[in-house]
C-alpha cells in the first residue's frame, strides 16, 4: 500500500450529502479484474451526460478543479456497496483525501487498505473549509502525522484517527503481512474451535 | 461477569488475538462472488499466498449473471467484461479448491439466500463477504458483514478479520402488524426513523415480539436492509424458528452433532442486564405498507401519504438533497405517492426473492387474477427468484404458473435487476416498484427511478399500474 503522509493540493467542494458508492463508480466499471484505471468511472453519471460529453458545471470538470487532489463532501460519504472500487477509483483520479463530517464504515475502513485518508471533521469546519475552497485557487493541506487540515486562509483543524490505522498508513504496511506474522495464534484458535464446533470442520 | 450483549458474545468467542485498537477476528465463513473477488485472488498471487481454509470458503456467481440460458453456461455471457469476471472466478475457485456452485447449478443464486438454504450460515458465527448485503445472515444470529476486496484477500490468506469493535444497538418491535405489513415495512420504518447513518458504527439487535414471529425469511429481509441504516450487521438471536429453518439443510450438523451444535447456538443471546448504547423502540401495529419516494432508503412514507415538501426539511443540506431526489425521481411535493404511475417492477434480489416472498406476492397475484385482473398493459413486470432452489420450489407450488398467467416474466436465478450489472435494467426516466434494496440515483440503469417496497406491494402495483396500497389487494 502508498503511504499517505502529508499532501498540499486543491480541494473540490461536493456538497451533497449521501453520496454513496453507486455514484462514485457506478456499476458497469466494476466488472473489471483489475484495481487501476478506474478514474474513467469516478463519478461517471456526475462528470458525464448521456451522451458521454463532460457536464461543464460538475466541480471536477471545471478547469481549477481537474487537479484536485481534496474532496469535500456532505455527511455519510460512501455509503451503499461495499465495492473497494470507489476508493480506487479516487486514487486513481488523484484524489487523496476525502473530508466529510462523516463516513459509511464499510467505505471508511476500505480507504485504509489503499492509502486514502477519510477526515473526519465538525460541520463547521467542513463548512468553512468548503466556502474557502469555491473558487479554485488556493491551497490546502493535509498532514497525517500532526493530524491536521491547513485551511487556505491558514485556519488550522485538528483531526481523530485510530493510533493503529494512522500508524499503516504512515507507513505503507500490509496488513496480512501483519496478520500472518500472527500465524501460531490463529493455529491455536483453530485447533480449539475444531473441538468446541467440530461439525463446522469440513475438510 | 458483565452481562453481555448477543453482539459481545459472537465477538468474545471469535478473538485471535488484540493489539492496539483492532482486534483479529476469526472468520467462520467466507462467501465470495465474482465482483469482488479478482482483484483479492490476484494479490494473493502475486505474493504467492495460499489460500489458508477453502472449506470455509464457499463460491457463487450472481451479481453479472444473465437471468435467462443460464444452462449454457459463462461462456455463453454476451458481456465480454462479465464473462471474463466469471471465466476468472471459475479459474480461481479451482486452483484453491473451493466449493463453487457455477451460474446454471441448481445451487446457484444470490449469495445471501445461497449460504443460509444450504445450511452453510449458522448460529454465532462469523460471516464475511465481499458485498454489503451480508448482513443478511445476522438473521441466524451470526455476526454478519460487508467487507471490501482487499479484505477479502486479508481473509482468504489468513481466515480473519482486524477490525475494531462497534457499538451495541438494539431495535426492539413489539405488537402485532396490520395485514398487508411485514419485515419489509419494518425494515423500511427502521431506516426513515433512524436515517441511512443512523447505524454507522454499530451492530444493530433486533429484538421483541414482532421480531420473534417473523419467520427466518421475514427476519433476512430486515437483516439485509441493516446496512441501509448505516449498521454494518444486524442480528436476531437464534431461536427455535432458526433451528427448524437449519434442520435437515446439506450443510447442516447431522445426529449426535446435531444436539451439540443447538446446545451451543442456544448460548447466544443478549443477557438480561446486558446495556446498549442505543435503544430504538417501534410498535409494529403503527406501522403502514411503506414506500421510498425519493433516492435514499431513509426517503420512507406510508402508500397512503403525501410525497413530503423540501422545504419541511431540517437543514439546508436535506432540503438540498430532496429537491433533487424529486426532480430525479420525477414527482411533486404534495402529490399522492399512488399517483405514481410506473412502467416495471421487479420482484427478487437478496433483499426480497425467497420463497416466502415469492408467495406474499403471488397470493396477491392470485388472488386479483380471480377477479379477472392481469398486470396492466403499460407494465413490465418480472420475478426473479433468489436461487435455483428457490425457483425449483416456487414451480413446485405452482406459484410460476400464478406469475405467468397474470403476465409476468418468470426469470433465472441472480441479482438481476437490483443493480443493473447485468442485462436486466431500467431504461432513463423508468419508474419501477421494486423489492429490492437501494432506491439511489442511477441504481437500476442509468436514469432509472426507483421505488422500494415489500413484495406484496409490487405485486399490487403490477397490478394497479401504479403504486397502491397492498390492504386494497387483500
Amino acid at each position: 500500500m502508498k503511504p499517505f503522509t502529508h499532501i498540499d493540493a486543491k480541494a473540490a467542494p461536493l456538497a451533497l450529502s449521501n453520496i454513496d458508492t453507486d455514484q462514485i463508480i457506478p456499476k458497469q466499471f466494476l466488472k473489471t479484474v483489475d484495481r487501476i484505471g478506474l478514474s474513467k468511472g469516478l463519478f461517471y453519471d456526475f462528470r458525464f451526460d448521456e451522451a458521454g460529453q463532460e457536464k461543464p458545471d460538475f466541480v471536477l470538470n471545471q478547469p481549477a478543479y481537474k487537479d484536485a487532489g481534496v474532496l469535500i463532501a456532505g455527511d455519510n460519504f460512501g455509503c451503499g456497496s461495499s465495492r473497494e472500487h470507489a476508493p480506487w477509483a479516487l486514487l486513481d483520479f488523484g484524489i487523496s483525501c476525502v473530508i466529510s463530517t462523516s463516513f459509511a464504515d464499510i467505505f471508511y475502513n476500505n480507504c485504509f487498505q489503499n492509502g486514502l485518508l477519510p477526515v473526519v471533521l465538525p460541520a463547521e469546519a467542513v463548512e468553512d473549509l468548503m466556502a474557502q475552497a469555491r473558487g479554485g485557487n488556493h491551497v490546502i493541506s493535509v498532514d497525517l502525522a500532526a493530524q491536521t487540515v491547513t485551511a487556505p486562509d491558514g485556519r488550522v483543524y485538528g483531526f481523530e484517527i485510530d493510533p493503529s490505522r494512522k500508524h499503516k498508513m504512515l507507513n505503507g504496511l500490509d496488513a496480512i503481512g501483519e496478520t500472518l506474522q500472527k500465524a501460531p495464534d490463529i493455529d491455536v484458535y483453530e485447533s480449539a474451535r475444531a473441538l468446541d464446533t467440530p461439525w463446522l470442520e469440513r475438510a | 461477569m458483565a452481562a453481555k450483549t448477543l453482539y459481545d458474545k459472537i465477538w468474545d468467542a471469535h478473538l485471535v488475538a488484540e493489539g492496539d485498537g483492532e482486534t483479529i477476528l476469526y472468520i467462520d465463513l467466507h462467501l465470495i462472488h465474482e465482483v469482488t473477488t479478482p482483484q483479492a485472488f490476484a494479490g494473493l498471487r502475486a505474493a504467492g499466498r495460499p489460500v489458508r481454509r477453502p472449506d470455509r470458503t464457499l463460491a457463487v456467481a450472481d451479481h453479472n449473471v444473465p437471468t435467462e440460458g443460464q444452462a449454457l453456461g459463462a461462456g455463453a455471457v454476451a458481456d465480454e467484461e462479465a464473462r471474463l469476471q466469471l471465466l476468472t472466478l471459475e479459474r480461481n475457485v479451482a486452483e484453491n479448491g473451493i466449493e463453487y456452485f457455477p451460474m446454471g447449478d441448481l445451487r446457484n443464486g444470490i449469495v445471501h439466500v445461497v449460504g443460509p438454504e444450504q445450511g452453510r450460515t449458522q448460529p454465532g458465527m462469523t460471516i464475511v463477504c465481499g458485498d454489503s448485503h451480508t448482513s443478511t445472515h445476522g438473521a441466524f444470529g451470526a455476526l454478519a458483514q460487508g467487507i471490501g476486496t482487499s479484505e477479502v484477500e486479508h481473509v482468504l490468506a489468513t481466515q480473519t478479520l482486524r477490525q475494531a469493535k462497534s457499538k451495541n444497538m438494539r431495535v426492539t418491535i413489539d405488537g402485532t402488524p396490520a395485514p398487508g405489513v411485514g419485515a419489509k415495512d419494518y425494515a423500511l420504518a427502521v431506516i426513515g426513523a433512524i436515517g441511512t447513518a443512523g447505524g454507522t458504527g454499530h451492530v444493530i439487535e433486533y429484538a421483541g415480539e414482532a421480531i420473534r414471529a417473523l419467520s427466518m425469511e421475514g427476519r433476512m429481509t430486515l437483516c439485509n436492509l441493516t446496512i441501509e441504516a448505516g449498521a454494518r450487521a444486524g442480528l436476531v438471536a437464534p431461536d427455535e424458528t432458526t433451528f427448524d429453518y437449519i434442520r435437515g439443510r446439506p450443510a447442516a450438523p447431522k445426529g449426535a452433532a446435531w444436539d451439540m451444535a443447538v446446545a451451543h447456538w442456544k448460548s447466544f443471546f443478549t443477557d438480561e442486564d446486558a446495556v446498549f448504547d442505543r435503544e430504538i423502540v417501534l410498535d409494529a401495529a403503527q406501522i403502514a405498507p411503506l414506500v421510498t419516494w425519493g433516492t435514499s432508503p431513509e426517503d420512507v412514507m406510508p402508500i397512503d401519504g403525501r410525497v413530503p415538501d423540501p422545504a419541511s426539511f431540517a437543514t439546508a443540506d436535506k432540503r438540498a438533497s430532496a429537491e433533487r431526489a424529486l426532480d430525479y425521481m420525477g414527482l411533486t411535493a404534495g402529490q399522492p405517492i399512488t399517483e405514481a404511475k410506473i412502467d416495471r417492477v421487479f420482484i427478487g434480489s437478496c433483499t426480497n426473492s425467497r420463497i416466502e416472498d415469492l408467495r406474499s406476492a403471488a397470493a396477491v397475484v392470485q388472488k386479483a387474477f380471480l377477479e379477472g385482473r392481469l398486470v396492466a398493459p403499460h407494465v413490465n413486470a418480472m420475478v426473479v427468484p433468489g436461487s435455483g432452489l428457490v425457483k425449483a420450489q416456487a414451480e413446485d407450488e405452482g406459484l410460476d404458473a400464478i406469475f405467468k398467467a397474470a403476465g409476468f416474466d418468470w426469470r433465472e436465478p441472480g441479482c438481476s435487476m437490483c443493480l443493473g450489472m447485468n442485462p436486466d435494467r431500467l431504461a432513463p426516466g423508468e419508474r419501477c416498484a421494486s423489492t429490492s434494496n437501494r432506491n439511489f440515483e442511477g441504481r437500476q440503469g442509468r436514469g432509472g427511478r426507483t421505488h422500494l417496497l415489500s413484495p406484496a406491494m409490487a405485486a399490487a402495483a403490477a397490478i394497479a399500474g401504479h403504486l397502491t396500497d397492498v390492504r386494497d389487494f387483500i
